[in-house]
């Protein structure tokens, strides 16, 4: 037993012409038994930035409680909002932080950064950063993820379309994993909008 | 293995739990009442190991009813969720409390709530919550009887179906279970369900 699938999680977050999307499972469970149908695992940072926690529950909802102080200090001593790539490099310094008894998160990020050019990026729990161009995947069931999205991933979609590919790859690969799945989360960033949409997949 | 559970009806909040106190083969009481008065309009239910369960919560009614004394008003229910999964998260990495605790209140302005929250401190706010071994009925039979604004008559009704699911189904079943409820009016302790009753206590 993991502790990292002590509670079941799927993220992923892509990107598209000038927007991204970032999708989770809406699954909270106690190993074998589910809690939740509800549970939110994406967070709003600021209206160009959103984190998604996958892991231990408990760190996610403390590490997303330090990750807001932090940002409302920087907001209030920078009178702006972070960059997504400035907020990549606090992440990782606070998952490193505790390098000896970690936080059990993998978080997700995804931004708009200078002239609304996406960014996305993923790290491992003590804040190995990971920056990629296409795709990134976290939680129980990243493998699935991983093939799902490589298949399923073209370059310069627009969000209608990377709204479809990312909800199409989240769906069947929580449908191959059991600790996460009844439902999925989705947002789609563009520099003008925010779409939040509520999946409806395998309820099991 | 001590179960406690809890529903949110129409304007009202019932915890459960079972009322025995028991240590390793022996039973020493079937009239534990661990359900606690945080306030006059919040209950809470916890179970896991005795003496954490009674400190435990003993702390967070004190400090419920300390911020009414500094600031004059009382916690919402959220709040106090929330201090409650900040003190077991911040002792989680260093002498954790084995306790998991099923937190109901009524706030005048937004209604009855109730908030799950493990012992490793996940906090989720749910219509229905269960802990221990008979969970595993209680979740089954709340999923399928349950409904959104349930009067109190339906309420008890649904409490005894999964009182008498547990009784008749799980092999060190406790005998006895005490009912609360919180509502406007107030918390309160509603009805016992008893099969065994402890003779009294006769002063010396």
């Amino acid at each position: 037993m993991s502790i990292f699938e002590y509670n079941g999680s799927a993220l992923v977050a892509m990107v598209g012409k000038n927007c991204f999307a970032i999708a989770s499972d809406r699954r909270l469970g106690v190993q074998l038994q589910t809690i939740a149908t509800d549970f939110q695992k994406i967070y709003k940072i600021h209206e160009k930035l959103f984190i998604g926690l996958s892991g231990l529950a408990t760190d996610a909802q403390t590490l997303y409680q330090r990750l807001v102080f932090r940002h409302k200090l920087y907001q209030l001593r920078e009178e702006r909002d972070m960059k997504p790539e400035t907020f990549a490099s606090l992440v990782s310094a606070i998952l490193y932080e505790k390098r000896f008894g970690p936080y059990f998160c993998q978080p997700v990020i995804a931004g708009l950064g200078d002239e609304d050019k996406p960014f996305i990026c993923t790290m491992d729990s003590i804040g190995a950063k990971e920056l990629a161009k296409d795709f990134v995947v976290a939680g129980t069931a990243s493998e699935s993820l991983y093939g799902a999205c490589e298949s399923m991933f073209k370059p310069d979609m627009d969000a209608e379309e990377l709204f479809e590919t990312i909800s199409q790859a989240l769906l069947s690969s929580v449908d191959r994993d059991c600790l996460s799945g009844w439902g999925g989360h989705v947002y789609v960033v563009t520099p003008t909008e925010v779409t939040e949409r509520i999946l409806k997949g395998r309820m099991d | 293995m001590e179960s406690v559970f809890g529903l949110v009806g129409k304007d009202f909040a019932i915890v459960v739990a079972d009322s025995s106190a028991v240590h390793s083969i022996l039973l020493h009481k079937t009239n534990e009442d661990k359900i606690m008065l945080l306030d006059s309009h919040k209950l809470m239910g916890a179970s896991g190991e005795t003496g954490d369960r009674a400190q435990f919560t003993e702390y967070i009614q004190k400090n419920v009813a300390l911020y009414q004394f500094r600031n004059g008003i009382p916690l919402t229910t959220a709040a106090a969720a929330n201090f409650t999964r900040g003190e077991l998260a911040t002792a989680l990495r260093k002498n954790p409390y084995m306790v998991n605790i099923i937190l109901a209140g009524y706030d005048k302005e937004t209604g009855p709530s109730l908030y799950f929250i493990d012992y490793i401190a996940s906090l989720h706010k749910l219509d229905k919550a269960a802990f221990g071994y008979g969970s595993y009925f209680a979740l089954s039979m709340m999923d399928r009887h349950y409904q959104r604004d349930m009067t109190v008559e339906e309420a008890v009704n649904l409490v005894d179906k999964v009182i008498m699911e547990i009784r008749s189904r799980l092999v060190v079943a406790p005998p006895n279970f005490v009912i609360k409820i919180v509502d406007k009016d107030g918390a309160r302790e509603y009805a016992w369900r008893e099969s065994i009753k402890d003779a009294p206590v006769i002063a010396s």
